[in-house]
């Protein structure tokens, strides 16, 4: 009983010391709060309604211009949707393997 | 077709619904057994596929709301039609399924095409007769439960009163009359006043399948509590709290993540129920908190690989499990495509693959193995080979026969007993 925990310990813990070796910032609490933020903000996309209204307004009278093939332009003449954002990785909680 | 997210069979087996992330949902139905062609015993085939839930965006808080179906739970047959819920991240829709195999033709105002009889020419009044047609199986919104949850919902469970239901979400569960959908009550909420203090997280839900009056919920820290809504209002306050304790020597960065339970389900007989975490599925007996009563193991050779499981996000996986009709056995999916059975009684466990290599339709299939070290025998496959991308997190079993349906990411596999 003894011997078969050592050996399924062992794993575990040489698996800890190859992350820590490869990121020496992991924070000490893992589990906690970082991890549950992120989980908790899942989805989260920085969509600014104020544009693309203004844009709408200009546009009203000329023929609404469609994602098109640059999907970087998300402000000024074309109306940015949701759809066109890329998913914007959260910067309030800091990435996982990050300090 | 796209990737499935959800899979549930009904009361009787008969129907079996499956949710994908574009928010549809497509219903399968057994075919009765016909003695003409005695090998299509009562195969599964499309009987309504709708659209569940459309993508939103709350411009309020930024926040992409996907249409994904998360779970999807039937209502007890009362009447010809069927009724389920299904939810995504925000919103809960309960659905009706209803057949129509009869039109009335004759009517006196119209035409059969619809278009509108020239009053004057009405000369005789006549009784719109019902003639047979064609088989329509229609879905229609029923309720929609919407603006309850601040938190993405992971749970839905209906009660055996068959008039209430809760939604869990990440930190609240709240309580739903299957009839009212602008009021529900909130019946747990572990949201610290400071979020700061934010330790765990509400990670599946479930009523008792007898008792009316009680349920259980999973937290990511591997606790299981059993809360009884005779006693308050507020079920902040468990009734029992079920978590096996930890060896401290033992524990590592990965201990808490791969303890955060993914699932639970109870018994059909409601004195046990099963937690499934990131290695292992655990029984535990209701009346026993401290420890469960059986383990088992799904792919402890995983255990050795946590740090690129963390890394490629693996390890966040949230596997289901389910029981069969007689709780005798229970089955959970793995990697590669594997699921697993395990049967309580004899303690024997098998690993089968659900891939259209290996599934020829009538063919049985072969048991799979894994190699965890030294020399790998024919046919073994060896954990670095493992396709990680090609994970079954939700699988469902008959509720009264040998037949379980498998979801490989984008497939439904529908599997059943040998037939003598």
């Amino acid at each position: 009983q003894d011997s078969q925990e050592k050996e399924t310990v062992a794993p575990e813990r040489a698996e800890e010391a190859k992350l820590k070796a490869k990121y020496p910032n992991l924070g000490q609490k893992p589990g906690g709060s970082d991890f549950l933020m992120k989980r908790l903000q899942k989805g989260q996309k920085y969509f600014d309604s104020g544009d693309y209204n203004m844009a709408k307004a200009k546009m009203k009278n000329k023929q609404l211009p469609s994602a098109g093939p640059d999907k970087n332009l998300v402000t000024g003449d074309h109306i940015p949707t949701p759809q066109d954002l890329p998913q914007r990785k959260s910067s309030l909680v800091a990435s996982k393997l990050a300090g | 077709a796209d990737i499935i997210s959800t899979v549930e069979f009904n009361y009787s087996g008969d129907l079996l619904a499956t949710g994908d992330k574009g928010g549809r949902v497509v219903i399968f139905q057994r075919e009765q057994e016909n003695k003409s062609r005695p090998h299509s015993r009562g195969e599964y085939n499309v009987y309504s596929t709708f659209q569940s839930h459309e993508p939103e965006f709350d411009y309020l808080k930024s926040l992409e709301i996907e249409e994904k179906i998360n779970k999807i739970r039937w209502l007890p047959q009362q009447n010809a039609a069927h009724f389920l819920l299904s939810t995504n991240d925000k919103t809960i829709k309960l659905w009706k399924i209803s057949e129509r195999d009869k039109r009335a033709e004759g009517y006196n105002l119209k035409d059969e095409d619809g278009r509108l009889r020239d009053p004057f020419r009405i000369t005789a009044l006549r009784v719109p007769i019902l003639k047979p047609m064609d088989l329509m199986v229609e879905a229609s919104p029923r309720r929609i439960f919407a603006n309850a949850h601040t938190y993405h919902i992971n749970s839905i469970s209906v009660n055996s009163d068959h008039e209430t239901y809760l939604s869990a979400d990440d930190l609240r569960i709240n309580l739903w009359h299957l009839e009212i959908t602008d009021r529900s009550f909130n019946i747990v909420d572990i949201k610290p006043a400071n979020m700061e203090e934010l330790t765990e997280v509400i990670t599946a839900a479930e009523f008792h399948p007898h008792h009316c009056n009680v349920f259980v919920y999973s937290s990511s820290k591997g606790t299981i509590r059993l809360c009884d809504m005779r006693s308050s209002a507020l079920c902040d306050r468990h009734s029992k709290f079920f978590e096996e304790p930890e060896d401290p020597s033992s524990r590592s960065f990965f201990s808490e993540i791969i303890s955060s339970i993914s699932d639970v389900k109870f018994s059909h007989s409601g004195r046990y129920m099963m937690t499934r975490d990131y290695l292992s599925v655990k029984v535990w007996d209701l009346n026993m908190e401290n420890r469960p009563v059986e383990t088992y193991q799904v792919h402890e050779y995983l255990r050795s690989k946590l740090c690129s499981l963390y890394e490629n996000d693996c390890i966040f996986d949230k596997f289901e499990c389910c029981w069969n009709g007689s709780d005798s056995a229970i089955m959970t999916g793995s990697y590669n495509n594997f699921f697993r059975m395990f049967d309580r009684n004899t303690r024997r466990d098998i690993t089968l693959e659900a891939s259209r290599e290996s599934s020829k339709p009538r063919a049985i299939l072969k048991p799979r193995k894994v190699c965890t070290g030294g020399k790998r025998k024919k046919d073994e496959i060896s954990v670095d080979s493992l396709d990680f991308n090609k994970k079954i997190l939700h699988t469902a079993w008959h509720p009264l026969e040998n037949i379980i349906a498998v979801a490989a990411t984008n497939n439904l596999y529908i599997f059943q007993d040998k037939v003598n």
